[in-house]
């Protein structure tokens, strides 16, 4: 009978965190960004139609980098925990917190039992209502939660991203133009080229909308925003 | 791939999401203990009630009204309950048969579609959240026969043809489309036959708030289980329009002002 060879569990963790960071790596940013009405969500995502930012209830959403099938897998999970308690208790009682835990409980739990771990980096977001503060949680393929604050970024060079602008940080939540110009321009110094409104995903968790918060900003509206 | 610590299901039901992994949750009965025989003899349970619901088109969209009365036997067991749900901002349901039942089906159904959206991106066509409430009914069928009815009756505008429709059932889950009006419940015939008598095509939206409302009222007036204004505690019948700029509620002075004149219509002709 063959001996399996035998690799110690650090070598095995490096081996597995290495794949994964390569697979995020290979994708588009995504900021998250507070803003003064709520949370602004900038992609860089040329498709229109497959999502990378989507709505998980009334004032919670979604940011996945890295692969499609993964992360789609987990946003939809995602909902169907959030639509469930909302069913079960009150809309108040669907919390972004909780469901960054279950997130994390589950990316964790996948990164050290499965052969292959998600590669795939998310954001749970949920704008603050009522004098409470905005909620920005980074996820990551092992599970690693972190609480951010002003902003936050994922996927791609999220790391260059993230330095721009730190430099440019301001002092108050900034108005949604200028956030958003703010998003597209770090984007744009880090993939080195010219992002159309058309190439931008962009959607905003906005707390003076009643009931669901969520809403895509259209191609038009973007236009209007980003034209000099 | 199988998530640990997050619910684990295929497809974008809602229905079937709760039905298979949390049946207490479901309408569907089991997990619901079965009536015991003893209780069988004595009859049915009394569960609240009794109701006059309708929904009539006009110009513009569909109005769908209601009556605020639930009745247990021979007893009135809630004066201000509201039988018209919003559903999305497109579509709007009204109840008639048990409650407790009825109020959670509009729950259940009002979190069918929101997540039905949220998963796929995009909502369900009108047709498609009447058939989808079709089948709700029918998995009702196991408590109809324990006397928990659920009937209800479903308005949407249907964004594609540019037109509002009304939706009856059965309790089989049968999904029956209305061409002008309809009302269900116990005083729903009374209600019927006043809007026989009075619709007309492209009524005006004041028009067939009006003539929902003398519906309504001449269904207090013959049916026991129907309620009619309380002018005592100011509770009036409540109603919503479905149109194309969405739904939205018929404000308490419309339907006070509106039933103080069909009341006054009456009072010049009686005496």
């Amino acid at each position: 009978m063959p001996m399996p060879y035998y690799v110690s569990p650090e070598q095995m963790m490096q081996d597995k965190a290495e794949y994964a960071k390569k697979g995020i790596a290979k994708g588009r940013s995504i900021i998250a960004m507070e803003y003064v009405d709520g949370i602004l969500l900038t992609a860089d995502n040329p498709s229109a139609s497959l999502h990378k930012v989507s709505e998980i209830y009334d004032n919670i959403a979604f940011a996945g980098a890295g692969k499609y099938s993964e992360f789609e897998n987990l946003r939809k999970a995602g909902i169907r925990h959030a639509d469930l308690k909302g069913f079960m208790y009150s809309r108040e009682d669907v919390t972004g917190r909780s469901l960054a835990n279950g997130y994390s409980q589950s990316l964790g739990t996948v990164f050290s039992q499965e052969m292959k771990p998600l590669e795939v980096e998310i954001l749970v977001v949920q704008a603050g209502a009522n004098n409470h503060a905005n909620e920005i949680y980074r996820i990551s393929f092992d599970g690693s939660i972190i609480d951010e604050k002003n902003f936050a970024v994922i996927g791609g060079k999220s790391e260059a991203v993230q330095t721009l602008l730190k430099e440019n940080s301001l002092s108050q939540a900034p108005p949604l133009d200028v956030a958003l110009k703010l998003c597209v321009t770090a984007l744009e110094q880090t993939a080195n080229q010219k992002l159309s409104p058309e190439g931008l995903e962009i959607a905003v968790l906005d707390r003076t909308r009643a009931g669901r918060k969520f809403r895509r900003v259209s191609i038009a509206d973007v236009r209007l925003i980003l034209s000099p | 791939m199988k998530l640990p610590y997050l619910p684990d299901h295929d497809g974008s039901s809602f229905f079937d999401f709760v039905s298979t992994h949390h049946p207490e949750l479901a309408l569907r009965s089991h997990g619901m203990a079965a009536v015991p025989d003893q209780a069988r003899a004595v009859g049915p349970v009394a569960v609240p009630s009794a109701t006059t619901v309708l929904a009539l088109k006009y110009q513009q969209g569909v109005v769908i009204a209601g009556d605020r009365r639930a009745t247990e036997g021979f007893q009135i067991a809630d004066r201000r309950i509201e039988k018209v749900f919003k559903i999305d901002d497109w579509s709007a349901m009204a109840i008639a048969g048990a409650a407790g039942p009825c109020i959670e089906m509009a729950k259940l159904f009002q979190t069918e579609l929101e997540h039905y959206e949220k998963l796929e991106g995009v909502p369900l066509s009108c047709e498609g959240k009447a058939n989808k409430l079709g089948q709700m009914v029918k998995a009702n069928l196991p408590m109809v026969f324990q006397g928990l009815v659920v009937m209800p009756l479903y308005v949407g505008y249907d964004v594609k043809r540019g037109e509002g429709r009304i939706f009856k059932y059965d309790i089989t889950g049968g999904r029956y489309e209305e061409s002008d009006y309809h009302a269900i419940g116990s005083g729903g015939k009374d209600a019927r036959n006043t809007m026989r008598e009075h619709f007309k095509r492209q009524l005006s939206e004041g028009d067939a708030i009006k003539l929902a409302l003398l519906s309504l009222y001449n269904a207090a007036d013959d049916d026991v289980g129907t309620g009619g204004p309380d002018l005592v505690r100011g509770i009036y019948p409540t109603a919503k329009v479905v149109t194309a700029q969405g739904i939205a509620d018929v404000s308490d002075d419309t339907l006070r002002a509106v039933c103080n004149d069909v009341m006054a219509a009456r009072r010049s002709r009686e005496t």
